[in-house]
């Protein structure tokens, strides 16, 4: 009985989801419940989100999940690996606030992010 | 035209070892790839960072790793197609033909992809002026360097491509630098050597800033650059020159009638074979359920291969599994044994 009541507890926990807003180079708007702990890259990734290719599958070994971050957010998230800048060197069109996707970690603190896709990845 | 017991496109660390194990059960094999040396994405992205995944090699750079593989080729002869990229794969009765950008033409039951993600192509400038100077007055690599001689010439990126560049061509003429940030993520000791350049005035830097357009009528003859801020400068320049590194296409793949997913090739896991007989994926570039990325599900996806290459190669014979610790004929076939 402990169990099945702990189950219930923590499940909704385990669970807990962000929503992260996807915008497409046409202006089309996925609001998107992602879990906590993917990456704002595989929310796109799973869910079908055009324009996010993530060729080398979230490495930061490419610069193919490339985002452009609304501004107020872009300095609440801080790039966590020195490489980053250094792959968004490499970007399609890279701007101030540039970040790859893959490096976005999903959390409560992320909730309502708004990310804007490039035109093209490649 | 080449006949051979299978065909590899791509030399990186999974090709590599694939055509080890296809010599090593006594078949042939060539290699064909786009770039102009042996080692893939090890030697393009990231020949100089370390790599701790390989087992039984605690740590080994990209570079490391190839040489390494290269070397474990040496006992047998293999032949690699170098700055060539293959562009059709035909039926032909019970074998494939294919044709390489250079004319090449190889008659093969077997054709096994270890493709990375595609082939690698530079980044190009995004502003639409751009392309038509593209290989007259715009260029992403350098072939002769005398045609800048006592020029004006606009280089672009922040890495050690751009930056060895601009240090070597500012003995002979008049550089700009353009980079879209103040950091530079070229070797520390080239840095300097630019800053140092900078300071003597060899080199015009201009950071934050990226391409916005191209001028000139039949030649170049200036650019426009635009800051983070907006603002727009305009230079005279004679050449331009872009190093924002390579990305990966995956090119004529795309229209060989394989099934598909994203940019992946879906294969089987007994053969790695794909949905057309005699043509395998290994590698980065193969899909199924469970998919590693990583070096070592390479070398375990082009083994398997190999001995499916085996039953089309070699219809007549059956394969036997063997030892390189104790069966003599691997061990001829390595030249440890007369």
């Amino acid at each position: 009985m402990f169990y099945i009541l702990a189950l219930f507890f923590f499940t909704p926990i385990l669970l807990t989801m962000a929503k992260i807003t996807y915008i497409t180079h046409d202006n089309t708007k996925y609001t998107i419940e992602v879990k906590n702990g993917l990456t704002v890259m595989e929310g796109a990734v799973q869910n079908n989100i055009p324009g996010i290719d993530a060729d080398c599958g979230g490495g930061m070994a490419c610069a193919t999940c490339h985002v452009y971050v609304k501004e107020d957010w872009f300095n609440k998230i801080p790039k966590e690996q020195d490489g980053e800048d250094d792959m968004l060197d490499m970007a399609f069109e890279p701007k101030k606030n540039s970040r790859l996707s893959c490096q976005i970690i999903v959390s409560d603190e992320i909730d309502g992010l708004e990310v804007k896709i490039p035109p093209k990845q490649s | 035209m080449n006949k051979t017991d299978a065909l590899i496109i791509g030399a990186g660390p999974t090709g590599l070892f694939t055509a080890h194990q296809l010599k090593l059960i006594g078949l042939d094999c060539e290699i064909v790839d786009n770039l102009d040396k042996i080692g893939g994405q090890c030697i393009e992205l990231y020949p100089d960072k370390p790599i701790y995944d390989i087992p039984a090699v605690p740590e080994c750079t990209g570079e490391e790793l190839t040489n390494n593989l290269i070397s474990q080729l040496k006992p047998f002869d293999i032949k690699f197609h170098l700055s060539e990229r293959v562009e059709e794969v035909k039926k032909e009765n019970t074998n494939w033909l294919v044709k390489t950008s250079n004319g090449n033409t190889f008659l093969t039951p077997n054709v096994i992809i270890a493709g990375g993600v595609g082939s690698f192509e530079p980044r190009k400038f995004v502003p639409k002026g751009c392309e038509q100077f593209e290989n007259k007055s715009l260029f992403y690599s350098v072939k002769d360097k005398s045609i800048f001689n006592g020029k004006t010439v606009s280089i672009f990126g922040g890495g050690d491509s751009a930056l060895d560049w601009a240090i070597e061509l500012s003995k002979n003429c008049k550089i700009n630098l353009i980079h879209r940030r103040d950091e530079f993520r070229a070797a520390q000791a080239t840095v300097d050597k630019m800053q140092e350049l900078v300071k003597s005035g060899k080199i015009n830097l201009f950071t934050k800033y990226q391409m916005a357009n191209a001028h000139g009528d039949q030649t170049l003859e200036s650019i426009d650059i635009k800051h983070d801020n907006n603002e727009i400068k305009n230079l005279k320049s004679d050449y331009v020159l872009g190093f924002f590194g390579l990305i990966m296409q995956l090119g004529p793949i795309a229209d060989w009638g394989l099934n598909l997913n994203k940019k992946t090739i879906e294969v089987d896991t007994e053969k790695f074979e794909t949905n057309q007989k005699g043509i395998y994926a290994v590698g980065d570039i193969c899909n199924y359920p469970g998919k590693l990325k990583l070096i070592l599900s390479g070398f375990h996806e082009g083994a398997l291969a190999a001995r499916a290459c085996f039953k089309l190669a070699r219809p007549s014979e059956k394969y036997r599994f063997e030892f390189t610790t104790t069966s003599s004929n691997l061990l001829k076939r390595l030249g440890k044994k007369e």
